[in-house]
């Protein structure tokens, strides 16, 4: 005689779990985490690097990067001079908690001041696993096709500021900018959106100041000893 | 495709359910996957039978409750279903929003065990 047992039970809790508590760390570190997703070639890497040049001057900051296989963005982002990490996950199509948290072994969050994770290149999958980040920010290229948001909705729709990229190329491949951005605010109206180039001179500035924004907004700073 | 760590977590998560239950064996499992879960049905169904192998749940009937999208519209003061695939915008009056209330789901609801 079998019966019905109520079971009402997340499939990701675990992760959901594992996220809170690297989130309660980041905080109580003071460290701001961004977590970068897109589909793969979206410029994800080449804007990290650019990213974590400019704001070294003023932050501490620390990258890690996910990819199925290979150390080769890690050796891209190093030449930004920040520490930076490689999360091969072998068969994952993304990031999960558990793998932010042992790819933090080592090192002390307190002397950081932010932390970039760049997720594996995949717009279905990173959408449902929380890292404990401060920010999620979603990528597309202008060669992407404007119609990327209502293709996948979940991943514009869970994301916390969207990025144009590759911006200078806009004109050659005819991105119809005002489109995208409509298709952007179908999915997740009023969602920042800011376009950027790593090539044209002032090209990140939009999104650097939004990070300083971020930044101060989201991070409780640590009780003067 | 991360349809087989899914559906992995799902095996592991009913086989600790069922035990703690005093159950033998699972003879099904009803799942609520949201339209926003990011979850393909057809591939967690193959995954699921990979997943199963070898568990208490090898067999089990699987069946799948697809969960709709539910917003807020703060115009209407009201939540709405969105037809699929959805389009942010409230069926009632136009307005676009993205307060999601309902369909990000991906849940184990309950467990035939003997």
């Amino acid at each position: 005689m079998s019966r019905i047992l109520d079971v009402r039970h997340g499939v990701l809790k675990k992760n959901d779990e594992l996220a809170r508590s690297l989130r309660d760390r980041f905080q109580e570190a003071g460290v701001f985490v961004v977590n970068l997703v897109s589909g793969p070639g979206a410029g994800k890497t080449a804007l990290l690097e650019h990213t974590l040049t400019m704001l070294r001057p003023d932050w501490s900051v620390a990258a890690l990067v996910g990819d199925l296989a290979t150390e080769n963005d890690a050796t891209r982002l190093a030449r930004s001079g920040a520490p930076t990490r490689q999360i091969s996950t072998g068969t994952t199509c993304h990031l999960e908690a558990d793998m932010i948290e042992d790819a933090l072994d080592g090192w002390d969050l307190a002397d950081l001041d932010a932390l970039f994770i760049e997720n594996v290149g995949n717009l279905v999958c990173p959408s449902s696993y929380d890292l404990g980040e401060s920010v999620r920010a979603v990528l597309f290229s202008v060669t992407d096709g404007e119609d990327k948001p209502l293709k996948y909705p979940t991943m514009f729709n869970s994301a916390d500021v969207a990025l144009l990229t590759k911006m200078d190329l806009a004109e050659a491949v005819d991105f119809d900018h005002d489109l995208a951005v409509h298709n952007i605010h179908d999915v997740r109206p009023d969602l920042p959106v800011f376009d950027t180039s790593t090539r044209a001179d002032g090209g990140l500035d939009d999104w650097l100041d939004f990070l300083h924004a971020q930044r101060t907004a989201s991070v409780t700073p640590a009780p003067a000893s | 495709m991360h349809e087989l760590s899914i559906a992995t977590n799902i095996v592991r998560i009913a086989e600790r359910e069922a035990k703690n239950a005093g159950a033998t064996d699972i003879r099904g499992i009803r799942l609520e996957i949201g339209a926003l879960s990011g979850v393909v049905r057809d591939a967690l169904e193959f995954a699921f039978d990979v997943a199963a192998k070898d568990s208490m749940l090898e067999g089990a009937e699987l069946t799948i409750d697809e969960v709709p999208v539910v917003v807020f519209c703060a115009d209407c003061d009201a939540e709405h279903e969105l037809p699929s695939p959805p389009r942010f915008r409230c069926p009632g009056c136009g307005t676009r929003t993205g307060d999601i209330r309902q369909g990000r789901d991906l849940d184990i609801a309950s467990l035939e065990i003997v």
